[in-house]
């Protein structure tokens, strides 16, 4: 039996937060009525001539920085020339030789550990318009809204080897663009959408299999299933004396299963040359600089700083840097409880707090919670003000009916007994109600223990210190 | 068509002043634009069933914007701010580029004639295509605007080879256009609607576009002055592009006088387009007078070989006397990249223009075939139907060029040579402040004479294509006859020097009256 290696390459577009299309004044915006955000340039109307969007170009260069390449001085507008009725001139306007951003990389987290994926470039070019063929009956519709709207290509090296490597890259891209916001990483509206290039191997050749690329892929969970369709498929097909033909295919989730869609032989000619209606872009390192003082910290540098300055452990941090609002978050809360230990509050952040957003399908952004009521409550919590427990009630309380964390708990009574009379007096009932008891537990059943705890706690409405009931508890009990 | 009336009798005495003359005549109230475009548009309706010079008349159109003209002229406040805002729009948004305020209304009541290849707003532009046969495009050219906020008034659309393909206007979906100085010849193309119509009296001015001659040839055939500035001078925005990094907007009309006050309006800077230039290079028009002594005159031994045509050649070299006898300095010059100018041209033009072409597709706009039964029929009949033979075939030598595995050995080996050419130029201009020679190396061709040998016509444009490939600006002046038929001068200048240029073909013309004879045959029209 052969063993297979799985590898994987990733083509996604992503499109570019501007206001206006890559080339026109036209607006960018999602779900206007068909053909209304289309101007002259995007309907390709003789005479009209492109002119490049400087934040287009600019969110190209924050996704350089952002991934450690190398942003080229003069890349270089090209045409793509293909013939179809979504797009109006005739071409794409895409870079082909002279991409304008050059390598780079992501590092992954999987259930193997950490793992680096080297991009080989990123490009900037338009989208075309949709065609339209279920809404008419014998005709085809043509909607030029999504015409010349930004698009950046991020092509990475065949560096993965599996559909949870594959998944996981995707998933870190998707977080890094939408956390240096320069795509809204809306995967229904297509905003962010894979192409994913697949071949197999057998363990230990150098020589790459021939590849199929799965198109437009606008899930995690389609890529996955994507890819492991078309592995089985290919290593089936060899196995069965086959051998795989380069294709470009299409996943069809109602069936779970890729087919092909056109193959090589069919490959167009594109006839690409360099745009002669666009001088070459030149960015110089004045612009490059700007873009570097207006990035935000980005989510490498960040989990790395929770690691080793925090002293979170590597699965709280990579949590909080899955999303750049997470993490946001948790920064607010622990500048609402100011001294208490960083790994309690990304315990609650981690925990409670992500469970309720769970519970009630929400982002973090809308948390019913904010930053300052549970850095407040946290900080409550660690002064000995409320218990553990009563911090979990006022966190719920929080959640649903909102307010002040401290006029709850003078409110509602939630603080904690510390008052050693006090929970003396009880515990010193409890002993001489449960007389059997403390005879078990004199007698050397020491589990007897958590029974008076247990009752301490119900008699005082879980809001004895639990530290001290502990204590007092023992000196009682030793008699 | 009605009698002139005393107005009109009055206009059409006028046409043979220059443009400053008949600006201050339309200034001074002497004559009303309405009176001077109603002139100009009873020759240009005359003359069109001899020469075809125009595609589309559309009198009241014209008569409506002579109207604007006159409320502008009349000092009226919404004609004035019409005209601001044209200046505005023609910089493009956020522009800089906009019109000076000295310009805005400088040319009010001018009647010119546009190719009709620049996009106006109302007016149907077909770029001499049965393709476009009833385009109306809803925006301004750049030109357009910057031309309106200068007040001019639009005679009406001249014929052209389509999309500019040609340089017989020849190739025109609506027929050709004929030589008014014999009309068994050709004009010239690709602009030859224009040459003709400036060369017989038909208008003062007109626009023309150049992408390997187009502008000089038929000015110098037609015997007629015309401008190609330098490339992003003057704003492609709304110019159907034909080979997008060659094609460069101008104009025709009687003297090196005129072109400056036209080019003043034309040349500035337009955000829409990425390949315009900003620059603040003056008025043109201001350096019309300075003294031409002691300026070099580079001669390139090239454009005087074995191809070039006695009776042209002679023309030239009297021209040459003359510009020596005007006190400039004739040193000799080496083009040695040229030889491969046309080969070079004929991969990047077309391969350009293919591109630049697939937008015609009959999904849009423009013609669409009655019948087909699926995409691909759509687009092969629609564009078999809707493009002409030389388009055709400009289309499948660009597509071939082009294609995966001979890109490298034609695209990218004529840019080579487009930038040895270019590099030809710059050594040549350390020792001339400008080149002259001839525009073309015969007179006007016989019409239909190389209907079936389009290479003969590819050559004729040895000496105009090279200018194109190195973005330079250039000139072709009236300079004399070949056996009756007009013979041009062409002079280059270095890049962004259109002062200069002007400057001797205005010199040149003040000595000489080759830019001032008539076609015998139109020569009653100008009174």
């Amino acid at each position: 039996m052969t063993t297979w290696e799985v590898v994987i390459g990733l083509e996604t577009h992503a499109q570019l937060s501007t206001q206006s299309k890559i080339f026109s004044g036209a607006a960018t915006a999602f779900g206007a009525e068909p053909n209304t955000q289309a101007c002259a340039v995007d309907l390709g109307l003789p005479g009209v001539l492109p002119v490049i969007n400087r934040g287009a170009v600019e969110r190209a260069i924050r996704f350089g920085l952002a991934v450690g390449a190398h942003i080229a001085p003069r890349s270089v507008f090209a045409r793509k020339n293909y013939f179809y009725p979504d797009l109006p001139k005739g071409y794409q306007i895409s870079q082909f030789e002279l991409p304008v951003v050059v390598g780079g990389g992501l590092t992954i987290q999987t259930s193997q550990g950490e793992k680096r994926v080297r991009l080989t470039r990123a490009h900037l070019e338009e989208d075309a318009g949709k065609s339209l063929h279920e809404d008419f009956v014998g005709l085809s519709g043509v909607d030029l809204n999504r015409a010349g709207t930004p698009l950046l290509e991020i092509v990475t090296e065949p560096d993965m080897r599996s559909a949870e490597e594959a998944v996981a890259y995707a998933r870190a891209l998707h977080a890094l663009v939408r956390w240096i916001e320069i795509c809204d990483g809306n995967m229904q509206e297509g905003s962010f959408r894979c192409d994913v290039n697949v071949s197999v191997r057998p363990l230990g050749q150098a020589a790459y299999g021939t590849r199929c690329e799965i198109k437009n892929l606008n899930s995690f969970r389609f890529i996955e299933r994507a890819i492991e369709c078309e592995v089985k498929r290919q290593i089936e097909l060899i196995e069965d004396g086959g051998t795989v033909v380069q294709q470009t295919r299409l996943y069809d989730p109602d069936r779970d299963e890729t087919r092909s869609m056109r193959s090589k032989e069919d490959a167009m000619d594109y006839r690409y040359f360099p745009d002669p209606d666009l001088p070459p872009l030149c960015i110089d390192d004045s612009w490059i600089d700007r873009v570097r003082g207006n990035l935000p910290e980005l989510p490498e540098a960040r989990r790395t700083r929770y690691q080793d300055t925090l002293g979170l452990g590597q699965y709280d941090a990579a949590l909080l840097t899955a999303s750049r609002e997470a993490g946001d978050y948790f920064e607010a809360v622990r500048a609402a409880a100011a001294g208490v230990d960083a790994k309690l509050c990304a315990n609650w952040v981690n925990g409670e707090l992500a469970a309720a957003l769970n519970r009630a399908d929400l982002e973090v952004t809308h948390s019913l919670v904010s930053p300052a009521q549970l850095g407040t409550l946290l900080q409550r919590l660690a002064d000995g003000t409320v218990s553990g427990k009563i911090a979990k009630e006022l966190f719920e309380i929080l959640w649903t009916e909102g307010g002040d964390v401290d006029a709850i708990i003078d409110a509602r009574g939630l603080r904690q007994i510390s008052d050693s009379g006090a929970l003396q007096a009880v515990l010193e009932q409890l002993l001489a109600e449960n007389p059997a008891q403390v005879a078990e537990y004199r007698g050397g059943k020491e589990k007897v223990f958590g029974f008076f705890v247990g009752k301490a706690m119900k008699v005082t409405g879980g809001k004895a210190n639990p530290a001290q009931l502990n204590e007092l508890l023992k000196t009682l009990l030793a008699g | 068509m009605s009698a002139p009336t005393p107005a009109q009798d009055k206009a059409l005495a006028l046409p043979d002043r220059g443009l400053r003359s008949l600006t201050q005549a339309l200034a001074q109230r002497e004559i009303s634009a309405v009176d001077l475009a109603g002139a100009f548009l009873q020759r240009l309706e005359a003359a069109q069933p001899t020469l075809n010079s125009c595609i589309t008349l559309d009198r009241e159109r014209s008569l409506q914007e002579a109207a604007a003209a006159d409320a502008l002229l009349g000092g009226s406040e919404d004609a004035k701010a019409a005209a601001r805002a044209a200046a505005t729009t023609a910089a493009g948004p956020g522009g800089q580029g906009a019109l000076p305020g000295g310009l805005i209304g400088a040319l009010a009541g001018i009647p010119v004639l546009h190719k009709d290849i620049f996009c106006a707003e109302g007016w149907r532009t077909t770029c001499g295509s049965r393709m476009l046969e009833n385009f109306v495009a809803p925006y301004d050219a750049g030109v357009i605007s910057r031309f309106k906020a200068a007040g001019t008034v639009s005679l009406g659309r001249a014929n052209m080879d389509e999309f500019a393909m040609g340089s017989t206007n020849e190739h025109s979906f609506f027929g050709a256009v004929r030589n008014p100085w014999d009309l068994q010849r050709v004009p010239g193309g690709s602009s030859g609607g224009s040459a003709a119509a400036v060369a017989a009296g038909l208008a003062p001015a007109a626009t023309g576009t150049d992408t390997g001659g187009s502008i000089r040839q038929p000015a110098a055939w037609c015997g007629v002055s015309g401008i190609k500035p330098t490339y992003g001078r003057v704003s492609r925005f709304g110019m159907i592009a034909f080979a997008s990094s060659l094609d460069q907007g101008g104009a025709f009309a009687r003297s090196a006088d005129d072109l400056a006050l036209l080019l003043d309006v034309m040349a500035g800077h337009d955000t829409r387009d990425s390949t315009s230039v900003l620059r603040q290079d003056g008025a043109f028009s201001a350096s019309l007078g300075q003294d031409v002594r002691g300026l070099r005159v580079g001669v390139p031994k090239e454009w005087f070989g074995t191809g070039l045509g006695a009776g042209v050649g002679a023309a030239v070299q009297t021209a040459l006397d003359q510009l020596q006898a005007l006190g400039c300095e004739l040193v000799a010059v080496t083009l040695p990249a040229s030889a491969q100018a046309i080969p070079a041209y004929y991969v990047i033009a077309p391969a350009e223009a293919s591109s630049n072409l697939s937008r015609f597709d009959g999904v849009r706009f423009g013609h669409r075939a009655a019948e087909y039964h699926d995409l691909n029929e759509l687009y092969e009949r629609s564009r078999g139907e809707g493009f002409g033979a030389e388009v055709k075939r400009r289309i499948l030598i660009g597509s071939y060029v082009l294609s995966h595995g001979y890109y490298d050995a034609y695209y990218l080996q004529a840019q080579k040579v487009r930038r040895l050419i270019a590099d030809d130029f710059a050594r040549a201009f350390a020792g001339c402040d400008l080149i002259a020679g001839p525009v073309t190396p015969g007179s006007a061709f016989a019409l239909g004479s190389n209907s079936s040998d389009p290479t003969a016509m590819y050559l004729a444009d040895i000496y105009t294509i090279p200018v194109n490939l190195a973005g330079l600006p250039a000139m072709s002046v009236p300079a004399g006859f070949d056996q009756g038929l007009p013979v041009g001068l062409q002079l280059v200048a270095p890049w962004w020097q259109e002062g200069r240029l002007l400057q001797v073909a205005h010199a040149y013309q003040r000595a000489t009256d080759w830019h001032q004879r008539r076609p015998p045959a139109f020569s009653g029209a100008a009174a």
